[in-house]
């Protein structure tokens, strides 16, 4: 990209809330269930039903507020009218001009502040499914619709056009996904569509120019489409601009096969969705009181769990640079908790922090709601060289699938019983013995032969010696 | 069939008799059910009548009484429900044929209470479509006639409920009332209707038409039985976001209370352009409520005459929107197309009929861009006007009295041609549902042409209370009125009529 | 408030296509002239002045009406599905679609 060209992005994400039932009826919110069994008269919009708000859903759109810094305000719930078989009503009830939270920010973990504009309540539409060899809307013969998904609860949060790059626009998706998941509001799965994101494009030459025109791109199902398609996209309209044409206002729809961006309509094309004030419901006004029950509730947010973190670190120095992406990891998956509860069960930190970002993240939905002091004993077992590694990992696997339990029984079951001092002595003795040559060689200096009887000692033992005690002792017999 | 030859009971009086086991619920809908079947292929109140499960109902009510069981308020007491009520499993259209064959998998609540109440609903009465009309002459099956002459209107859009209880079908029937709807047919065929405040009756499967201003009320041959049956489906209802949260309306008891001290103001703007004869029947029930204790005094409010043209505003406007969902992809109507946006097309344009089609495009027309402001919005704030017009007079009075309509019953066909002149009929009624008050129409004798005419009580949000003490008040004094020819026949006891019976 | 330019047949269509509604030729001009005389007698609404007038689109105030978060029983997915014009694989079935939602 030439240098003198910068982007403007603004960012859409509608975010899926975590409640039990939707946001107007009392059906199931649940993803993946059998097609049209979570429905009722009113999500899928029969002659007679009527909307009843989830207050949960709303108290989970406070809190997205509350940890955006949003101003949570009196608001009203519009109906947006336009003709789609996902859309059981043909309308969508959504918040228009007065939504429940404005004016927030989020803080990217470089300092990095983008603005919010606002985060709003609305309802989702039923899943269609396109019949026919593509797959895709075109060239379908007929489309299938299960309204499973109808009404479930969603927030809408547009940022301001405050983000320069695409690894700044990336770095926002992710943050924010973290913050929605720290909140409770949201699982934050982009691979289940339970958070989508739209993006706002504009390219202009220099920093300080006016806003271009921008595009509005579709169908970003990941951090990585995302990414790819804002480059795409800003490239495009600067090779349109140089080549003496202009960007046209148009929704674009990112193909992350083809790695393109294609027009879906320009803004010609609006359509009159011909909002109005939606009769059935009435306004919802937070009262301070009910703010505040609701801030109360809120847990730590991303930026101050990396915080802490790091500062269980600063006795060694502070983190790594290693160490700063094992804390984002866990962060951001939302297990820096079982860090924090083994290191205050004695649990080394560097250790805590390693084997969180690269064992229990490895199925991070069972380490979220593993028994914390199963996990701590089971890192203390390895700590003190009860327990392998590779053993550890093994029982570890275990606790996650059952939820918890007792290491120490897990590890006996295993048979993975810990090699006794004496035994460990007498297997690493024998490995001495049978290869005179290379302790010699070991005992002059060359210490990669630590290796190779540690391999020897590993065999005997078929890997249930711990390497490190390994180590101890051929050091303690070389004196 | 001992009911048969005797006179209409009235439901209060028909409900205490079963509930003390003097008259069996059966008994009392059979009588009804020959009623129906001797006079229906005249009066065509009726989309459905369900004689079998009405059977079924009434069975139940005896076998509770039997059983020392008290079955409720209604006990035994026949009603018929305008077809724009969710009925499980019975077909529900509206007198649309874009719901032609829909069988609600649902109750709507005011049916629910119906039958805890002990209530037999005997079928589903016609009405304009999506109770869009003054005259039940959009209905998609074609109109019902007015029992006082077949060659008028009952009036609309609940034509077919309050045919069904002047006829005697029913002393009861439920309908709903968005500018009038109530009201209006109420005073043209000569019966009570109530249209209560907004949100004292759960909407909740009440098939929506302008959701905003909808209310389901009360039709009965008494105003005694209005109170009755209002006290019954009255209340608060989870399932209703604009249910008022109180406690359940109690106004049977405070019928007989009279308006002695009460100021009741003659409303002047609903006397402009009415017909004489109209008239002076609002003057002489203003003398019926004077010589109760009643001050009268004659007030003016100028705001109301607004209220025709914001609510030709307003409920479109919603409409149009309540309306999209009728697509043909989940239920209903289809006529099939190439692709779905033709489909849906095909499908509303073969399934609404003209008034319905006209009232969409209306409604989509002033939510659209660039005309919101003018017609839409400019419509709410005048809706506010009313409300401080109202608020104005009631300041200075209990309650309102006027006119349900301008005329007594039009010809049938005599204003299908020139919608505007339709809307005119509801000139009077409008201002109520724009403000969400209560109002009544009570029968007051007839007008020249010996047609019935209604009188007019409007009182403020959740004055219910006084309002059907001012109704008693004037049934009370109304001049007597013939009931129907068709209705006086049948008193006869005709053998005839007897063996159409099944 | 400035009146409204008059409704025209345009406007008809226009309209009756955003409702999903086809009209033949007569229906167009019967729709125009009738529309625009209920249109012409709401000039009385449209060309006050009602600056600073608030607007009322709930007669009765009331907020903050909820539900707890409870599941409640859905629909039976037979009865449900009987009612559609066309099913496949328990799903409603709709012709192609030309189009993402707008
Ligand atoms: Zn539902």
């Amino acid at each position: 990209m030439s240098t003198e060209w910068t982007m403007v992005i603004g960012l859409e994400v509608h975010c899926e809330l975590k409640t039990a039932t939707k946001l107007f009826c009392g059906c199931p919110n649940a993803f993946g269930d059998e097609p049209n069994t979570n429905v009722c008269p009113n999500c899928l919009g029969l002659p007679g039903s009527l909307p009843v708000l989830n207050q949960r859903a709303v108290e989970l759109a406070m809190a997205i507020g509350t940890a955006l810094h949003c101003d949570i305000r009196p608001s009203t719930f519009h109906r947006k009218n336009y003709f789609y078989p996902d859309q059981a009503k043909d309308y969508q009830i959504s918040q228009y001009d007065e939504p429940l939270n404005v004016d927030g920010y989020l803080d990217l973990p470089d300092g990095f502040r983008v603005g919010i504009e606002r985060a709003h309540m609305e309802e989702d539409t039923g899943k269609t499914t396109h019949a026919g060899s593509s797959g895709r809307i075109h060239g379908a013969d007929y489309s299938l619709v299960d309204y499973n998904r109808s009404g479930v609860p969603l927030v809408e949060i547009v940022s301001a056009p405050d983000i320069r790059t695409s690894d700044q626009a990336r770095a926002y998706v992710t943050e924010l996904r973290a913050v929605l998941v720290a909140s409770g509001a949201s699982d934050g799965k982009m691979e289940e569509g339970s958070m989508r994101v739209d993006a706002n494009v504009s390219v202009r030459r220099g920093a300080d120019a006016p806003f271009g025109t921008r595009c509005e791109i579709k169908n970003l199902n990941s951090v990585r489409s995302l990414g790819r398609a804002i480059e795409y996209e800003a490239q495009r309209q600067i090779t349109l601009i140089e080549s003496g044409e202009s960007v046209v206002q148009q929704t674009r729809h990112w193909d992350e096969s083809a790695g393109r961006t294609s027009a879906l309509r320009s803004k010609e094309d609006a359509y009159d969705y011909r909002y109005f004030l939606e009769p059935d419901l009435v306004p919802l006004v937070p009262d301070a009181e009910w703010i505040q029950a609701v801030s109360d509730t809120l847990g730590m947010m991303p930026a101050e769990r990396r915080a802490r973190l790091a500062q269980l670190l600063t006795e060694a120095g502070g983190p790594s640079e290693a160490q700063v992406d094992q804390i984002t990891t866990v962060v951001d998956l939302g297990l820096d908790d079982l860090v924090v509860e083994a290191v205050a069960a004695g649990v080394g930190t560097a250790l805590a922090l390693a084997r969180t970002a690269n064992e229990a993240a490895t199925d991070a939905e069972a380490a979220r709601v593993l028994d914390p002091k199963a996990y701590a004993e089971l890192l203390t077992l390895e700590a003190q060289g009860s327990l392998s590694a590779t053993q550890a990992k093994a029982v570890l696997a275990d606790l996650l699938a059952a939820g918890g339990g007792d290491p120490a029984a897990i590890a006996r079951d295993k048979g993975f019983e810990a090699m006794s001092e004496d035994s460990l002595a007498a297997t690493v003795a024998e490995a001495v013995q049978t290869n005179p040559d290379e302790w010699s060689r070991f005992c002059e200096g060359d210490d990669k032969l630590a290796g190779f009887f540690t391999g020897l000692v590993m065999k005997a033992t078929k890997g249930q010696a711990n390497g490190k005690a390994v180590a101890a002792e051929l050091r303690r017999l070389r004196g | 069939m001992s009911a048969l030859g005797s006179a209409p009971r009235p439901a209060l009086e028909t409900a205490a008799m079963v509930r003390a086991g003097e008259l069996s619920a059966v008994e009392v809908l059979e009588h009804h059910l020959a009623t129906i079947e001797a006079h229906e292929d005249d009066v065509r109140a009726f989309t459905l009548v369900t004689p079998d499960e009405a059977r079924t109902q009434a069975r139940a009510v005896d076998a509770a009484v039997a059983k020392g069981e008290d079955p409720g308020p209604l006990a035994g007491v026949p009603i018929a429900l305008k077809d724009n009520l969710c009925t499980r499993g019975l077909p529900t259209t509206c007198s649309s044929r874009i719901l032609d064959g829909w069988r609600p998998p649902y109750d709507a609540t005011v049916v629910t209470r119906l039958a805890a109440a002990g209530a037999v609903s005997v079928g589903k009465t016609n009405m304009d479509e999506f109770a869009m009309g003054s005259s039940t002459e959009t209905s998609a099956i074609g109109p019902t006639r007015n029992p006082h002459d077949l060659t008028r209107v009952p009036g609309g859009s609940s034509g077919g409920s309050a045919a069904a209880v002047a006829a005697g079908f029913a002393p009861l029937a439920l309908g709903s009332d968005t500018g009038g709807s109530i009201r209006q047919p109420a005073a043209l065929c000569g019966v009570v209707g109530l249209k209560p405040t907004y949100g004292t009756v759960s909407r909740y499967g009440l098939v929506a038409f302008a959701s905003s201003l909808d209310q389901i009320g009360p039709f009965a041959g008494t105003v005694a039985d209005a109170a009755l049956l209002f006290d019954v489906i009255g209340g608060h209802d989870p399932l209703d976001s604009t249910s008022l949260n109180r406690p359940t309306p109690r106004v049977l008891s405070v019928l007989d209370e009279g308006v002695d001290g009460m100021t009741i103001g003659v409303l002047a703007e609903y006397l402009d352009g009415v017909d004489p004869d109209v008239a002076a029947r609002v003057h002489q029930a203003a003398e019926a409520l004077a010589a109760a204790g009643a001050r009268i005094e004659e007030i003016s409010v100028p705001e109301v005459a607004l209220g025709l043209s914001a609510y030709y505003l307003i409920a479109p406007g919603e409409a149009s929107s309540n309306l999209a969902r009728y697509d043909g992809v989940r239920y209903g109507l289809r006529v099939d197309a190439e692709d779905t946006a033709g489909m849906n097309t095909a499908t509303r344009s073969a399934g609404f009929g003209a008034e319905v089609k006209r009232r969409i495009m209306l409604g989509t027309y002033v939510l659209s861009a660039g005309y919101m402001d003018a017609y839409y919005n400019q419509a709410l704030k005048v809706r506010t006007k009313i409300i401080e017009g109202f608020d104005r007079a009631y300041a200075q009075c209990d309650l309102l009295l006027g006119p349900t309509t301008p005329t007594t019953a039009f010809a049938l066909g005599a204003k299908t041609e020139d919608p505007l002149t339709m809307y005119l009929s509801d000139v009077c009624t409008i201002p109520t549902n724009l403000a969400g008050h209560p109002a009544i129409s009570v029968p007051f004798g007839t007008g020249d042409d010996g047609l019935p005419i209604g009188v007019q009580l409007l009182g403020p949000a959740l004055a219910e209370g006084d309002l059907l003490r001012g109704a008693a008040v004037v049934e009370a004094a109304a001049p007597p009125m013939a009931p129907p020819a068709l209705t006086a026949s049948l008193r006869g006891g005709s053998q005839e009529n007897r063996e159409g019976v099944s | 408030m400035a009146e409204p330019a008059r409704l025209t047949r345009e406007d008809v269509a226009h309209v009756a296509s955003l409702a999903r509604l086809a009209l033949s030729d007569d229906e167009l001009d019967t729709f125009t002239w009738q529309l625009a005389e209920v249109l012409d007698h709401a000039a009385d609404v449209s060309s006050l002045d009602l600056d600073g007038v608030a607007p009322t689109a709930h007669a009765m105030a009331v907020t903050n009406v909820m539900r707890l978060d409870e599941p409640q029983v859905c629909l039976d997915r037979d009865e449900v599905l009987a009612a559609a014009p066309d099913v496949e694989d328990y799903r409603f079935k709709v012709p192609r679609i030309l189009g993402e939602a707008p």
